[in-house]
């Protein structure tokens, strides 16, 4: 295949991957976006292997990585449960992170890429931006995988002085990266390389154990970003537009997305990269007197049924928790028992419910809730007064009323789902302990809110038995 | 130092209730108060003297030892200006005190440079609901009413057939479906009457509805909420028709309910002679609004008179009627109240007027009338209040636009840092790395047009596709695994290239084919 038939290719697997990311716009057509993206990335490659840049003596090697590789990512598709979802997203910005890391080295140790002048310094440049990002994308989403997984804990770690440690790493970046352009031997630009990768993969560390688990929706768009930039950059390595452009768009799709999150939880972006709730300059902590007062009052699984079933209107808003308790598919017996009675039953979903942006919608879909009882916040929350029962489950700050009428909490102003406003709402809850955001829920008090203690599975089992029997 | 609470025998003739029980004194005492009360305050309420001594209270001997030893008086009734002369200079008073109705009071109360907090000016907001004396009180007055006419009505509520013959159901109309007409149409409901109501706001309708009442429109289109859910004068068209449907109502029912009241104004007249005259002999009126002037023409206020066969009940007193439950919940409003105004619960109190229901409660600071209070900023009854703010909203919160617009200043330092970028690229780079810089930067944009329009349901599957076509970094690592090598290149480590670019294809290919095998997977899951 001649170079320019290679182009031709790469500008139609560009164009697929556009139409891809387009196809994602509604459910209809997403199947066939995700489809442009297989094809998009099968020219790529075979335009790649078969083109002018890879002899022969290469093909063994590429089939066999492709194989073993493609059956590991094969088999982790099939195997994973959709709770965990957020963890394998997480992890494979991770793989993308590392590829981009050895590309680079390989890049760098390669000499039969001679260039001079400014060109030689761009391209140096490029090389210590593309493993810097890499580097950074890597040990990130390990430790947001170690996160999501539960094996490192859910609470922000904040060192003393981070902030500080933070601005060091980046004046040792630099530093090294103005050694690094000096070096006029490959072996002694070796050294500054290998150093800067290492502060790189600890200030991605230290970034991520620094974020609170309620926003990790927002580390793991920003990091599906950075593995876009990685990309880019190392597409400027090579001088490859294909990988480029790809980069370019993964990375301003994932910078948007933290964006979507970041307004979401009417937080900056700097502000969730800075740290946990609560702990920045900006939010005062909330007086004493702020506490909410007045009775808890608690229900039990079998007046849950029956106020579900005198109900005419009735909203889920599902959160993290019932992530945990998998309790997806109970929730959907249960909706489709109120259906077949008559009960209008939808569903409100926060945007940043759950640990990824859109992760309670993919649990509900693999719990086959058709999508069209599933609604976004804007869309549902002007209903609630309307609505008999709204039952909330397993979720916490996306349904503070503190949000909307105490301007000293430290969630004010973030949009969240009134379902106190709905006659009679529900809370399905493990105990009283407070949501990520460590504020106590007023909700809670309300006159009109009924707890419902007790695993989320377990409680929405028996609310499903009372509502058979 | 704490401040000591003082609770007054209330003199108004007929006046049963007292401004605190038993059960809240304890709780003042506990917010660290000391409490006083006058003996013999809650006799009329079935409380004694020895309950409140129970709860830890003082028992004062007279008004005039009470006024002068409390820092902050607890009564029900506005004070006659004999009481004001009692209360010590500077003190704080808290009871009902309806300004606009009583200028003079107003004056004499700051003159004796009182601070005054009058339970019928809290806020109509959902925070200060359980202070609401004036809900409660209706509350009270509507179950009553139903009692009342009950009383002076000649026959069972509820239909019967029995051995001595069948029984009809009374037939009962409330007017005005506020807390008072709604706690009418429940307990009328309860005794079993066949129960209609009106209000001049449609969006009580429903509620109506859910009391297990009929709702009867006035049948002309006018919105009648005011400001903070209470009702407004109507137009004159509207109230022709009003009167018309409840002329209607008047020959066909047993029972008249009447709780229309409009603040700050006499009540409107809504049952005329006329209908009185029209209505069956032995019917019965109750009118709640007797003390603003009565609904009906020929309520006599206080009294009960019978005009024409039908028995109308004026009283003003109804909460008064049923003491001890009136006073329990207007004591509790009080409590709710003394919390906010106490939130260190050291005894002492503070008048903040940075908190809206304190600052909207407040009549009179310290001598200086601070009546009306600036307009609430939340209304209690939403659903009209909204289309106004609606239309500007979606544009803003909606996810699916390419942003609002940037302010002028962000704008300006935005473009001002991209011309700076542009002009340091295109002043050094060479000419090869300028077509690559173009390709990015217009990758972006395209990136940003097409993320803006997916929907976040799918936010999850658009991650794992993107995840996945940024394995596109395969193709780095792909042409470093043999490269075509020119003449000339001594050195290349050939071996630790092709390890580090085949551990990097691993690693992509796991992350391209799982990438989008599980994007497969998930889309497939979304169904309709």
């Amino acid at each position: 295949m001649s170079a320019n038939l290679a182009a031709v290719a790469y500008v139609a697997a560009t164009i697929l991957f556009i139409l891809s990311l387009g196809g994602l716009s509604n459910p209809e057509s997403s199947r066939r976006g995700n489809l442009y993206g297989i094809i998009g990335m099968a020219i790529a490659v075979l335009a790649t292997v078969f083109g002018p840049r890879v002899t022969a003596a290469g093909i063994p090697w590429i089939v066999g990585s492709l194989v073993v590789g493609g059956s590991i990512g094969l088999y982790a598709a099939r195997k994973v449960q959709m709770t965990q979802m957020p963890e394998l997203v997480a992890i494979m910005h991770s793989l993308v992170g590392l590829a981009a890391c050895l590309v680079g080295f390989a890049s760098y140790v390669d000499t039969s890429i001679v260039l001079t002048g400014a060109e030689k310094t761009i391209h140096e440049v490029e090389i210590y931006v593309g493993i810097l990002i890499g580097a950074i994308t890597f040990s990130g989403s390990v430790i947001a995988f170690g996160k999501l997984s539960g094996r490192i804990g859910g609470k922000p770690m904040l060192l003393p002085a981070r902030h500080w440690l933070n601005l060091a790493g980046l004046l040792a970046v630099l530093w090294f990266g103005v050694a690094f352009l000096q070096a006029h031997e490959i072996d002694a630009g070796l050294v500054p390389l290998a150093l800067m990768t290492v502060i790189a993969l600890l200030f991605g560390v230290h970034m991520v154990m620094a974020i609170g688990g309620a926003d990790m929706p927002v580390v793991v768009s920003m990091l599906n970003s950075y593995s876009g930039w990685a990309a880019a950059a190392t597409g400027f390595m090579l001088s490859n537009d294909l990988l480029i452009v790809t980069g370019a768009l993964v990375g301003s799709s994932g910078a948007i997305l933290s964006y979507i999150m970041c307004r979401a939880m009417n937080r900056n972006f700097i502000s969730v990269i800075a740290g946990g709730f609560g702990t920045g300059g900006g939010a005062a902590p909330a007086a004493a007197g702020a506490q909410p007062a007045g009775e808890v009052t608690p229900i039990s699984a079998v007046e849950t049924a029956e106020l579900l079933r005198a109900a005419k209107n009735v909203i889920i808003v599902p959160g993290y928790g019932m992530a945990v308790a998998q309790a997806q598919h109970t929730v959907y017996e249960i909706t489709k028992l109120l259906r077949e009675k008559g009960v209008n039953v939808r569903f409100g979903i926060h945007p940043v419910a759950g640990r990824m942006p859109g992760h309670m919608n993919v649990l509900l879909a693999e719990a086959k809730v058709p999508y069209d009882i599933v609604f976004e916040m804007d869309e549902l929350n002007d209903d609630f007064p309307d609505t008999d029962v709204s039952m909330v489950i397993g979720a916490n700050d996306i349904v503070n009323p503190a949000a909307e009428e105490d301007p000293t909490s430290p969630i004010a102003g973030m949009p969240v789902l009134q379902v106190w406003r709905a006659k009679t709402s529900i809370v399905m809850k493990r105990s009283m302990a407070s949501g990520y955001a460590g504020v106590d829920n007023p909700l809670f008090y309300k006159e009109n809110n009924r707890m419902l203690f007790g695993d989320a599975k377990k409680m929405l089992d028996e609310v499903l038995v009372a509502l058979m029997s | 130092m704490s401040l000591t609470i003082g609770v007054p025998r209330e003199i108004f003739a007929g006046e049963k209730r007292v401004a605190a029980v038993p059960e809240v004194v304890e709780k003042l005492i506990k917010l660290g108060f000391a409490v006083c009360v006058e003996t013999k305050a809650g006799a009329a309420a079935n409380f004694g003297d020895d309950a409140y001594q129970a709860a830890g209270a003082r028992i004062a001997g007279s008004a005039s030892e009470l006024m002068g030893s409390s820092d902050i008086i607890f009564k029900v009734r506005a004070p006659t200006p004999e009481e004001i002369a009692l209360m010590k200079p500077g003190s704080t008073l808290v009871s009902f005190i309806w300004p606009a109705q009583n200028p003079q009071l107003m004056q004499q109360l700051a003159d004796r440079k009182l601070t005054v907090l009058a339970m019928d000016s809290v806020p109509r907001v959902s925070r200060a609901q359980k202070m609401d004396a004036l809900s409660s009180m209706a509350n009270i007055a509507g179950y009553r009413a139903v009692i009342e006419a009950a009383h002076h009505f000649g026959r069972f509520f509820t239909g019967q057939i029995t051995a001595a013959g069948k029984v009809p159901p009374a037939k009962v109309f409330v007017i005005g479906a506020g807390v008072a007409g709604l706690s009418a149409l429940g307990t009328a409901v309860g005794l079993g009457a066949i129960v209609r109501a009106n209000d001049t706001r449609p969006e009580v309708g429903d509620q109506v509805k859910s009391m297990g009442a009929e709702f009867v429109p006035v049948d002309y289109q006018e919105e009648g909420t005011g400001v903070g859910g209470y009702a407004k004068v109507m137009s004159e068209g509207f109230q022709k028709a009003q009167l018309e449907t409840f002329a209607k109502q008047a020959k066909d029912v047993d029972i008249i309910i009447t709780t229309a009241l409009i603040p700050g104004r006499p009540a409107p007249k809504l049952i005329t002679a006329e209908m009185v005259k029209s209505m069956r002999p032995g019917s019965v009126i109750v009118d709640l609004a007797a003390e603003q002037g009565g609904n009906c023409e020929l309520t006599v206020p206080g009294e009960v008179v019978v005009r024409e066969g039908v028995t109308i009940i004026g009283y003003t007193d109804l909460p008064s009627r049923l003491s001890r439950q009136a006073s329990t919940l207007y004591a509790t409003n009080l409590l709710r109240l003394t919390e906010e105004l106490c939130k260190t619960k050291d005894g002492l109190i503070d008048v903040n007027f940075d908190d809206e229901v304190i600052r909207g409660t407040t009549v009179i600071k310290s001598g200086e009338v601070t009546w009306p209070p600036p307009p609430p900023r939340l209304s209690a009854a939403p659903p009209q209040a909204k289309p106004a703010a609606a239309p500007a909203a979606p544009a803003k919160k909606s996810g699916h636009g390419p942003g609002e617009p940037a302010s002028g200043r962000s704008l300006a330092i935005i473009f001002g840092a991209g011309a700076l970028l542009f002009w340091l690229v295109g002043a050094f780079a060479p000419a090869s790395f300028l077509s690559h810089f173009t390709v990015f930067v217009l990758a972006c944009f395209i990136g940003y047009m097409v993320i803006w329009n997916v929907t976040p349901a799918l936010h999850t599957p658009l991650m794992s596709v993107t995840n996945a076509i940024s394995s596109i970094i395969a193709i780095g690592a792909l042409i470093q695994v043999a490269p075509p090598l020119g003449e000339g290149t001594v050195g290349r480590p050939e071996a630790l290239i092709l390890g580090l670019a085949v551990a990097a294809l691993t690693l992509t290919a796991i992350n391209m084919f799982g990438g989008f095998a599980v994007t497969r997977r998930m889309l497939a899951m979304f169904r309709k």
